[in-house]
């Protein structure tokens, strides 16, 4: 092992002794003084976390959270110096995280919170304007085989949880009075301008904006999303999206040429 | 020496930075900045946190820009690491100076990758031939990437190893002689390792190649101590900066003078009018010098 092996490995692993080949100049023993390195690794981190985690650490309180955070530190380290990406595998972590299951939408809110993190830092694609794209829409001949492109910053989630709702009522004060959160809820991120949004959609919103995320034309997607919810509004969702400035650009269908 | 190390030694003593007191920029202050554009010298980014696609961090650095020079700081590029450096990362560093032009570039004598892992601290070197080569090596590699000069901190350290075989000044002045890089001279580093190896902080910096301060850094620290009830002085750059560092600061400005000055606080970020009133008295401190 090098000397680098030894310290990162007593670095993460909190149980691990001091390695071999320090000293203080003093005389005093050198664990004394690794416990600043290790203590500036796992807090940093942790803090990292907290602060890209706002709602979750509010759902258990700060101390189970950087107790659950700590654990997460030692099993997840990053594996690259850009800390906003730092906890992608959070939310996973939290679901598997015995002793957070009496919060069972713990991992849900944290999947929402990460998504407003990439969302904040998502590429400065400028939208369409809304009446460019409402011409565009009307004038088209051959709708069904539009493509609709969306915002970077765009993602969406869904819950057995009221995620939207759970989430919003943190952001104000006296706001979980009349919180329910055991009906399912789906959530739309995206950053307009530079304020970042979370609103609550329908499972057919999710299904049709997931759909249309990955290129598949109006047409088709609408009739993915008819497949599993029949009470799906394609006008309500559409007008969602425009008002929203959510596509960036509209790309009829490609003719190939004979 | 080669010839890009050449032109870099001249660039590095002609830095970029004005002068002046400056001030990290933190998120919190982007408005009050923008708000009340104050006389500052210059404002410094920690690189990393630059390193997303888009969104306010970009808006509001690109509109601070237009109005005041930049440094920028590197915290993760792990120029002491005992691997190759992250090819990624160094064009990372490049996307961003060719999209900032910063009148300067800086990273520290520290570690933080290992492996696949990113420890997210700056960690220690053992002082010895094999280290200063690669670390050569590596400063050689991102000066010659990047295009320009670079300056390298000196750090704060709370261990020895008993593998070195020279003293930190001495191996942070061979560093210097064979790439022709900049020294980025934390006052407060100084003062902490100083502290926390029973060194004499002046002996210190006399030890250095002061003609090769491109930039000054000063900041606070925290206070614990060790198995022996001894001061161990942690840099955690989340407190005022204290009066040991500005009194060393002084010494520092009267033997290399008016030095770009950069007040460092990461943690516990207080209102922006209290680092104001630190940089104000970095200026002061310069104006004794240069008037």
């Amino acid at each position: 092992m090098s000397l680098h092996d030894d310290f990162a490995e007593a670095l993460l692993a909190p149980d691990l002794a001091c390695p071999d080949g320090l000293f203080s100049s003093n005389g005093a023993d050198p664990a004394s003084r690794f416990v600043v390195y290790r203590n500036n690794v796992h807090s940093s981190l942790i803090n990292a976390l907290a602060t890209a985690y706002p709602v979750t650490l509010q759902l258990v309180g700060e101390k189970f959270f950087r107790a659950m955070a700590g654990l997460f530190v030692q099993v997840c380290p990053p594996t690259n110096p850009l800390i906003s990406e730092y906890g992608s595998a959070f939310a996973a972590f939290i679901q598997d995280f015995e002793p957070a299951t009496s919060v069972p939408y713990l991992a849900d809110v944290a999947r929402l919170e990460r998504l407003r993190v990439r969302a904040y830092h998502a590429a400065d694609t400028p939208p369409m304007d809304q009446q460019t794209v409402l011409q565009a829409l009307q004038g088209q001949t051959d709708l069904g085989t539009l493509r609709l492109q969306l915002h970077p910053s765009l993602a969406t989630l869904t819950s057995a949880y009221a995620v939207v709702s759970i989430w919003a009522a943190h952001q104000a004060e006296g706001g979980l009075a009349t919180l329910n959160p055991w009906h399912a809820q789906g959530a739309l991120v995206m950053r307009r301008g530079l304020e970042v949004q979370v609103l609550a959609i329908d499972h057919g919103s999710v299904t049709f904006i997931d759909s249309l995320a990955q290129g598949t034309p109006l047409e088709k997607a609408v009739e993915q999303t008819l497949e599993t919810s029949a009470e799906f509004d394609l006008h309500q969702c559409l007008t969602l999206l425009i008002n929203h400035s959510a596509i960036t650009h509209l790309h009829p269908e490609q003719k190939v040429s004979p | 020496m080669t010839l890009s190390s050449l032109q870099a030694v001249s660039q590095a003593q002609a830095p970029g930075l004005p002068r002046r007191a400056g001030l990290g920029l933190k998120h919190e202050h982007f408005m009050d900045v923008l708000e009340t554009l104050p006389d500052i010298g210059f404002f410094e980014v920690h690189a990393e946190n630059y390193m997303v696609a888009g969104g306010p961090f970009h808006h509001y650095l690109g509109l601070i820009r237009e109005q005041y020079p930049l440094s920028l700081h590197g915290v993760g590029l792990s120029i002491g690491g005992d691997g190759p450096l992250d090819r990624a990362h160094l064009a990372r560093l490049g996307a961003l100076i060719e999209r900032y032009q910063p009148h300067s570039f800086s990273e520290h004598l520290a570690w933080s990758s290992h492996g696949p892992v990113f420890l997210n601290d700056l960690l220690p070197l053992a002082y010895d031939s094999a280290t200063l080569q690669r670390v050569c090596e590596h400063v050689d590699q991102v000066q010659s990437t990047l295009k320009r000069p670079m300056l390298l901190e000196n750090p704060s350290t709370y261990l020895q190893f008993q593998r070195s075989t020279q003293d930190e000044t001495d191996f942070i002045s061979e560093i210097i002689r064979r790439t022709g890089c900049g020294l980025l001279l934390d006052v407060n580093n100084v003062y902490v390792s100083c502290i926390n190896h029973q060194r004499d902080p002046l002996a210190y910096i006399d030890a250095l190649p002061l003609h090769a301060v491109g930039e000054i850094h000063l900041a606070g620290f925290a206070e614990d101590t060790d198995s022996l009830g001894d001061r161990l002085l942690i840099d955690d750059h989340g407190a005022p900066i204290d009066n040991a560092v500005w009194q060393l600061y002084e010494k520092v400005l009267a033997q290399v003078g008016s030095v770009a000055t950069l007040i460092e606080r990461d943690n516990q970020v207080p209102a922006f009018g209290v680092l104001l009133a630190e940089a104000q008295r970095a200026d002061w401190h310069l104006s004794q010098v240069n008037p």
